[in-house]
């Protein structure tokens, strides 16, 4: 960036009107400056916090659309139903399992591909636009792709490379597995690795490249090796992006829906919250239960967003 | 040391870096071999991508095949039959609406908030920006029920405004971070400069602001035509046949049916292609956008 970069706080005291004429023109002032800002905030005031009060309230009715008679207050009996509903604690740990290994793979996958790609080499520009091209394909699209195209038993590219690669040393009975029902969730964990890497690969990378080159030469100047540059200059600095990465990653992978309703339908033992938590309101029609449920991720996102914003702040105040 | 130094020199003048990346450590030597191994796993990772496209132009026998036939002569039988599907040019009609028409209201709303929170900031601005966010960190799977009611009760289920609606709501906390990270790149300086020559604040937005947030606003638009675009757990709970957008028609290919592998990559490769266009369009800006602004 060749312009510098001013900070929001700077402005502040710098568009702070004169003392003389304070109060009744900074108040009005103060409003001028707010309008911009209203309409959003109006807006987005309404379509969130709206919904997740409803939410709240009909967590404490018992609601079945398919007992339409029955409605009525149910205090915490939805609650007590989702803690002893072993279906929902195997989605909540299926959930945890599933974001952990995505998010950790992924970092590490994404990591090692910056450092690739943080080399000079022919092409580079080329291979960071295929690094990127999974990140860009629909969700969906992506998870129909690997259930149908790549990990189908018959005819999905992986067996098919086993079967050709089996061929060529002249056997002919290659192993062939039948991903999705013997692994299911290694399955959507692979095809969301594959999605994810970019995006911690891109996030890593602007990491890598605003590295202070000076303390990395004087390194290796002074005979580090290699490794010992990484360990001790390249990853303290990667830190604050590491922890970028990751949070961002957990909030987005702990949403999963599409990968889990395209690829198994939450069978087999994949259904994470927010496909069991679909399945309550869309199947069972059991609204205060969905609700109870919803509630319950609600708090769990809140401790993850917790770090989230942590590590947003920090980049923001070094930002100010 | 001495004796290494000309050749390293040599090697970089041949490699010679694009002018975005910086060159940080000219003590390392280039060595080829892991240019071979960045472009292979480069390879690995675009395989599916291109596996899809390869797939959608063979013939639905040709895809099927166990080994692969990679040299499969090519057809758009594939793409034929998508488009027969009397729903496909629908559900990607609702998609473009969708996506176009909540895209520009989200820049209709952020980038004026933005402004308020980056050029002139409101006091307690970064409380602001962070409610925003902590409203996007809510997961929308707890928001569903409450709005399928809502829908239910006032007729708005099944309507394109419905989705267009919250989709703007869903890009609006995203956007204005972007948004203000772009627009405080606007130096202070030519802010002033520009007050004191006397220009009124439309002229300061148009002739100061405007040339520096320009890139990025588009690439904030173009991130949020892709969420939009790939948006499934509110379509599928909030529209049916008429307001059904493009991933939603994707959810009818979940189940296998016979021999129909082509026909799915078709679909997949053409539902995909306008997010791989903005994506690759918004590639410099990407990161910035996607980190909410927090790495540049």
């Amino acid at each position: 960036m060749s312009v510098e970069e001013t900070t929001p706080r700077q402005r502040t005291v710098l568009a702070e009107p004169a003392p003389q004429e304070q109060r009744a023109a900074s108040r009005k002032s103060g409003w001028v400056r707010r309008a911009p800002l209203l309409p959003a905030l109006v807006f987005v005031i309404i379509t969130t916090q709206l919904p997740f009060a409803t939410t709240i309230v009909i967590s404490f009715m018992s609601w079945n659309a398919l007992r339409p008679n029955d409605r009525g207050f149910a205090g915490f009996g939805n609650y007590a139903q989702v803690f002893s509903d072993a279906n929902l604690r195997s989605s909540v740990v299926t959930t945890v399992v599933l974001t952990v290994v995505v998010v950790g793979v992924s970092l590490l996958l994404g990591l090692l591909v910056a450092l690739l790609l943080d080399r000079e080499f022919i092409g580079r520009g080329a291979v960071r636009t295929m690094m990127i091209a999974p990140f860009l394909v629909v969700p969906v699209a992506a998870a129909l792709l690997w259930k149908h195209a790549l990990l189908n038993p018959s005819y999905g590219l992986i067996n098919g490379v086993l079967t050709w690669v089996w061929g060529i040393f002249g056997s002919s009975s290659p192993p062939q597995v039948a991903w999705l029902t013997q692994f299911p969730l290694i399955s959507i964990e692979l095809a969301l690795i594959w999605q994810w890497t970019p995006f911690m690969m891109l996030i890593l990378l602007a990491g890598l490249q605003s590295r202070p080159a000076d303390a990395f030469e004087a390194a290796k100047m002074d005979g580090a090796s290699a490794f010992q540059a990484f360990r001790y200059i390249t990853l303290p600095h990667l830190r604050r992006y590491i922890d970028l990465g990751a949070t961002l990653g957990a909030i987005f992978i702990v949403q999963n829906f599409d990968a889990v309703f395209t690829m198994t339908s939450g069978a087999l033992g994949t259904a994470n919250l927010p496909y069991t938590i679909y399945q309550t309101f869309f199947v069972r029609q059991d609204y205060g239960l969905a609700a109870a449920q919803g509630v319950i991720v609600v708090i769990g996102t809140i401790i993850v967003a917790t770090f989230a914003l942590r590590s947003a702040s920090s980049l923001l105040k070094e930002d100010s | 040391m001495a004796a290494t130094a000309p050749a390293t020199t040599a090697a970089e003048a041949d490699a010679a870096p694009p002018q975005q990346y910086r060159k940080h450590s000219k003590l390392t030597r280039p060595n080829p071999l892991w240019g071979v191994v960045a472009w292979l796993v480069g390879l690995l990772f675009a395989a599916p991508v291109l596996w899809m496209v390869l797939t959608s132009l063979h013939s639905e026998v040709d895809a099927a095949t166990n080994p692969p036939s990679l040299l499969a002569p090519l057809t758009l039988d594939g793409y034929r039959s998508f488009f027969g599907n009397s729903n496909a040019w629908p559900a990607l009609i609702n998609s473009a609406t969708a996506s176009v028409v909540s895209t520009l209201l989200v820049l209709a709303l952020s980038i004026p908030a933005a402004y308020a929170l980056s050029i002139r900031p409101v006091r307690k601005w970064s409380d602001v920006l962070f409610f925003l966010l902590s409203t996007r960190f809510l997961p929308i799977v707890a928001a569903v029920l409450p709005l399928y009611l809502f829908a239910v009760w006032s007729g708005a289920l099944d309507q394109i405004g419905t989705l267009i609606l919250l989709y703007t709501a869903m890009n609006l906390p995203i956007a204005i971070w972007m948004m203000r990270s772009f627009l405080a790149e606007v130096p202070v300086e030519m802010l002033e400069a520009a007050q004191l020559d006397g220009a009124g604040l439309i002229r300061t937005l148009r002739s100061v602001v405007a040339p520096v947030a320009m890139p990025g606003i588009a690439a904030t638009a173009l991130i949020c035509f892709i969420f939009s675009w790939q948006e499934l757990l509110l379509a599928r709970s909030l529209t049916g046949v008429v307001a059904g957008t493009a991933p939603v028609f994707l959810t009818s290919f979940v189940t296998s049916q016979g021999l129909f592998l082509a026909q799915v990559s078709a679909a997949a490769t053409i539902v995909s292609l306008p997010v791989l266009v903005a994506g690759f369009a918004a590639q410099d800006k990407l990161v910035q956008g996607l980190s909410l602004g927090a790495v540049k």
